[in-house]
C-alpha cells in the first residue's frame, strides 16, 4: 500500500540525473520524502525528527561517489543511520550463577505476551535449558489456559495457581527451585500503561521475583503510542529488552526503531508467525530494509535455502539464463518454490519489484493449473516442446483439464520468458561476477 | 496475461533464489534440504460439540423477537458513559498542541506544524493529516480566519465532518438468523469485544448465541465461554484446531431453534497477509450465510494502539469478507487510535463502537462529537 522509499526517491532523482553533487533543496526534498516514509512506518515523530537531521548533517556537501547514483548513495547513508539505531549491542543472555534465570514478560493487552512467553520458552529449551513457564496472568479469562495448552506444546511445564499474580510469581520461582528449572518465565497481565493501580502490580511482581531480564512485548503493528508505552514500562520496571511480536505481517515496524531510540532498550527477540518455531533472536539490519520498504533479501535466502537444493537450482538457474531451460526443471523449481509459502509474500520480500507486479494478484490455482499442463507432456514434450503438434496439444489439454488454447498459450509464454531471462540472464551474470547483486534493469537492493 | 506475470514472477524468485544460495551456500556446507511445512492450519477435525446449557431446547415457547418491519433496524441503544472522561485520562499530549496553538495570538508557520505533530502523533497518519490540513488551510484563506480560536473550532468542526453522518447503527434484519462476524488481526480484543456486547445484549433482553469459532488459539473457547458464562449466553463451541465454519453453522442452526435472533461468531485472530487464513475467514462467512443465517455485521476490531497499519488491515478485510463497521478497543489508554480517522475518510468504513475499558459496559456506540470533543479538550 505504501510506495517504497527507493520508489519515492525515484521520482526526486530522475529529475536530479547528471549531477555529481546535491544541492541543499535537493537535500531537503529528499529529506521531506524520508519524513514521509518514516511516519508511514510508524517511526514516532520525535525519532524521524532527530534521525532527518543527522542525515541532513551526512548529506550535505558529501561528495558522490562515481559508482552510485545520489539515490542510492542517499538510500545507503538512510540505512546505515538505521541499522545504527536498531543495531549496536545486542542482548546476549548470561544465566544467574545461582538459577534459576528469572525472566519477567510485561505489556499491553494483546501484545502477545502469552504467546511470547511460550515461545520463549521453547528457544531456550533449544539452548539446552530447563525453563518453567508461571502463569500469572489471573485476569484475563482463560489466559492461564492458554499458557498451559501452548506449554505443553512446546514441552515445558506451567505453574500457576489461582491466588494472587505477586503471590503465584513468587511460588513459581519456589517451583523452579524445587524441581530444578534454570530458568522461569512470568508471563504477566496485559496492562495500559495509564493504570496506576496494574501497573503497582506489576511491580510488586518484579520486586518479589527479582527478575534477571524484564522484556516488555510490543505489536510490530504498534503506532506512535509504542513510545509513551514503552517510557512507562520503563520507569516502572527498568526494561533490560523488547520482544516483537507479530512481524510477520505487512507492518513496517518503525515502532520497534523509535524504542530503541527513546528507551535505548534494543530489541531481544522477534515473533515472525503463529507457531512456536516462528521466534527467533533480532536481526536490525534487516528490519532497516524493512521499514524503508526494501524487501527483505536474507530472509528470503533462508527460504530458499530451506526449500531448495543448492546444486539443483544453480543448474537451473544458469540453463535459464542460457535459454535452455526446459519444462521438467522448471516443475521441478516450481515445487521448491511452493515450499517457500505463499508466491505474494515472496514477492513483498524482493527489493526492487515493479509496483506493477507486486500489486498482482497470483493465485495458487493460477500455478496448479500451469503444473497439471505440464504434467500433461511427455518427458519428451517437456524436453523439446516443438514436438508438440495439435493432436499432442489436444492431448495435453484433455489429459490436464484445460482447453487447448491454454495449452498452447502456456507455450507460447514459456518461450516468451526464456528469451527474456536470456538477456537479462547475461547481465546478471556479470554482475554477480563483480559480486554485486541487481536485479531488473539496475534497481536498488538493500546496501550490505 | 495470467500465465506470462506468473512466469516471470517464477523466473525472477528462481534467478534470485539461486543466486543468493550460490553467494551463501559456497560459505556453508552444503545441508540437506529440510522442509517446513506450508503455514496452514490443520483443515478439518471433528465435528463441532454444542455445549448445551440445561434447559431443555426449543419446547417451551420462547418470547419470540417480533419484528414489525422487515428493515434493518438499529437495536439498543447504549447506555452513553463517559466517553469523554476514559479517553480524558491520556489526552494531554493532543491537548498540549492545541494549547500550544492556542496560547499564540495569531496563524503561523509554528501553529501549522503543531497541528500536523498533533494528528501524526494520534496516528492519524501523514497523508490523512496532509489533507486536512490542505482542506483546513483553503477555509482559512476563503473564510478568512485569523485568531487561533477559530483555527481550531474549524478544524474541529472538519475532524466531525470528516466523520460524517455515516450509517453506525449495528443491523438486524427480521426473519433470519443475524450473525455479526468478528475480525481482525491477533489480539486486538475481539472475543472480549464479543463478551461485552453480549452483556449488553443480555441486558435488554434480546438473547444471544455466542460462537467460539476461534478454534486456533489456545484456550480462545474457553475464554469465550467464561464471558457467556457471565453474561448468560449460549455458546457453541468446537474443538481445539477443528472447522470454525462448522462451529458458526451449529450456532445458526442453535440459534434458529431456539428463536434467537442473533449469533456473535468470534474468529481466530490472523494477520491480513496469510492467504491461507483470509480464504479460511472466507469460508466461515460463506457458512454463515447458510439457511436461515444471515450475515448482517462484519465487524474488523481494531486496538487503537495500532499504528498505519489498520488502514491495510481494513483494506484486505474488507477485500475478503465485507467490513462494514469497525470496534475500536483500548482506548482508554494513551493512544489515540487516529488510524480510524483514515479508515473512515479513506475506506468509507465507519466506526461503530468503542471500547473504553476493561468492564462489560464500557462498550460504547461510538459517537464523532464526542469522539472529536475528547481528543481536543485540554
Amino acid at each position: 500500500m505504501f510506495d517504497s522509499l527507493s520508489d519515492r526517491f525515484d521520482a526526486i532523482f530522475t529529475r536530479l540525473r547528471g549531477r555529481g553533487r546535491l544541492s541543499d533543496e535537493d537535500v531537503d526534498e529528499v529529506l521531506r520524502e524520508i519524513r514521509v516514509a518514516l511516519l508511514e512506518a510508524d517511526v514516532n515523530l520525535t525519532v524521524v525528527r532527530e534521525f532527518t537531521r543527522r542525515v541532513k548533517e551526512q548529506c550535505v556537501g558529501e561528495d558522490l561517489s562515481q559508482s552510485l547514483s545520489p539515490a542510492q548513495q542517499v538510500i545507503k547513508i538512510v540505512h546505515q543511520e538505521l541499522v545504527g539505531i536498531l543495531g549496536g549491542e545486542t542482548l546476549r543472555i548470561t544465566y544467574a550463577s545461582h538459577p534459576p534465570t528469572v525472566v519477567l514478560l510485561a505489556g499491553l493487552q494483546g501484545s502477545g505476551k502469552t504467546t511470547a512467553a511460550a515461545k520463549l520458552a521453547r528457544w531456550f529449551r533449544q539452548q539446552g535449558r530447563h525453563p518453567l513457564l508461571v502463569g500469572a496472568d489471573l485476569q484475563r479469562p482463560a489466559a492461564v489456559e492458554q499458557l498451559r495448552v501452548l506449554g505443553q506444546q512446546a514441552s515445558v511445564s506451567v505453574f500457576s495457581e489461582p491466588t494472587d499474580p505477586v503471590a503465584v510469581a513468587a511460588a513459581g520461582i519456589a517451583e523452579a527451585r524445587r524441581v530444578g528449572r534454570d530458568v522461569v518465565i512470568v508471563d504477566t497481565a496485559g496492562r495500559l500503561s495509564i493504570d496506576a493501580e496494574l501497573m503497582d502490580e506489576v511491580r510488586r511482581i518484579s520486586e518479589a521475583v527479582k527478575p534477571d531480564y524484564t522484556f516488555l512485548v510490543i505489536d510490530a503493528m504498534t503506532g506512535q503510542d509504542a513510545v509513551a508505552t514503552a517510557e512507562a514500562f520503563h520507569s516502572t520496571l527498568a526494561l533490560d529488552a523488547v520482544i516483537l511480536s507479530k512481524l510477520d505481517g505487512d507492518a513496517r515496524g518503525g515502532a520497534a526503531l523509535s524504542v530503541k531510540e527513546v528507551v535505548g532498550k534494543p530489541i531481544a527477540f522477534a515473533s515472525i508467525g503463529e507457531k512456536l518455531g516462528d521466534f527467533d533472536v533480532f536481526h536490525p539490519d534487516r528490519m532497516a530494509s524493512r521499514i524503508l520498504g526494501m524487501g527483505d533479501v536474507l530472509t528470503l535466502i533462508e527460504k530458499a535455502e530451506q526449500a531448495y537444493d543448492a546444486d539443483a537450482a544453480a543448474d537451473a538457474a544458469t540453463k535459464l539464463m542460457e535459454g535452455r531451460l526446459t519444462f521438467d526443471d522448471f516443475l521441478e523449481q516450481m515445487q521448491a518454490l511452493k515450499k517457500m509459502g505463499p508466491l505474494q509474500n515472496i514477492i513483498g520480500m524482493l527489493p526492487g519489484v515493479p509496483k506493477e507486479l507486486k500489486n498482482v494478484e497470483i493465485e495458487d490455482r493460477e500455478i496448479a493449473r500451469i503444473e497439471a499442463i505440464i504434467r500433461g507432456m511427455t518427458p519428451a514434450e517437456r524436453e523439446d516442446p516443438s514436438l508438440i503438434n495439435a493432436s499432442r496439444r489436444t492431448r495435453i489439454a484433455s489429459g490436464s483439464g484445460v482447453s487447448s488454447s491454454d495449452v498452447s498459450n502456456l507455450l507460447k509464454q514459456f518461450k516468451e520468458m526464456q528469451k527474456m531471462m536470456k538477456g537479462f540472464g547475461g547481465k546478471a551474470m556479470m554482475r554477480k561476477a563483480k559480486g554485486t547483486k541487481k536485479k531488473k534493469g539496475g534497481r536498488v537492493t538493500a546496501p550490505r | 496475461m495470467g500465465v506470462l506475470l506468473v512466469l516471470i514472477v517464477l523466473a525472477v524468485l528462481l534467478l534470485v533464489g539461486s543466486v543468493g544460495m550460490i553467494a551463501v551456500g559456497r560459505r556453508r556446507a552444503r545441508r540437506a534440504p529440510y522442509l517446513e511445512p506450508p503455514v496452514t492450519r490443520p483443515p478439518e477435525a471433528p465435528r463441532p460439540v454444542v455445549v448445551a446449557p440445561e434447559a431443555p431446547v426449543a419446547v417451551e415457547p420462547e418470547p419470540v423477537v417480533v419484528a414489525p418491519e422487515p428493515q434493518p433496524e438499529p437495536v439498543v441503544v447504549a447506555p452513553k458513559p463517559r466517553f469523554r472522561d476514559r479517553l480524558g485520562k491520556a489526552r494531554s499530549q493532543f491537548a498540549g498542541y492545541v494549547g500550544n496553538v492556542l496560547s499564540r495570538t495569531s496563524i503561523d508557520d509554528a501553529t501549522w506544524d503543531d497541528l500536523e505533530e498533533a494528528l501524526i502523533l494520534a496516528d492519524v497518519g501523514i497523508g490523512t493529516t496532509t489533507a486536512i490540513l490542505d482542506d483546513l488551510r483553503a477555509r482559512v484563506k476563503s473564510e478568512g480566519i485569523t485568531t487561533p480560536q477559530e483555527l481550531i473550532a474549524a478544524l474541529k468542526a472538519d475532524l466531525t465532518a470528516a466523520l460524517g453522518d455515516a450509517d453506525r447503527s449495528l443491523h438486524l434484519d427480521a426473519g433470519v438468523t443475524n450473525v455479526w462476524l468478528f475480525v481482525g488481526v491477533n489480539g486486538v480484543g475481539k472475543t472480549t469485544t464479543i463478551g461485552k456486547l453480549g452483556r449488553r445484549f443480555n441486558e435488554a433482553g434480546t438473547p444471544v448465541v455466542m460462537a467460539a469459532a476461534d478454534t486456533f488459539r489456545a484456550a480462545a473457547a474457553e475464554q469465550l465461554e467464561l464471558w457467556s458464562k457471565r453474561v448468560g449466553a449460549d455458546l457453541v463451541r468446537g474443538n481445539e484446531g477443528g472447522d470454525p465454519g462448522a462451529v458458526v453453522f451449529d450456532a445458526v442452526q442453535r440459534a434458529a431453534a431456539k428463536n434467537v435472533t442473533l449469533v456473535l461468531a468470534d474468529t481466530a485472530g490472523r494477520l491480513h497477509t496469510k492467504v491461507n487464513l483470509m480464504e479460511e475467514l472466507k469460508k466461515v462467512r460463506r457458512v454463515a450465510e447458510r439457511e436461515p443465517g444471515k450475515v448482517t455485521e462484519v465487524l474488523l476490531v481494531i486496538d487503537a494502539t495500532t499504528g498505519q497499519n489498520g488502514l491495510v488491515q481494513a483494506k484486505q478485510f474488507g477485500e475478503a469478507v465485507g467490513v462494514s463497521g469497525v470496534v475500536l478497543t483500548k482506548l482508554d489508554g494513551t493512544a489515540k487510535g487516529g488510524i480510524v480517522l483514515a479508515i473512515e475518510k479513506e475506506l468509507g468504513v465507519p466506526i461503530k463502537l468503542v471500547g473504553l475499558g476493561e468492564t462489560a459496559d464500557d462498550l460504547v456506540d461510538f459517537d464523532p462529537h464526542e469522539f472529536v470533543d475528547a481528543l481536543f479538550d485540554a
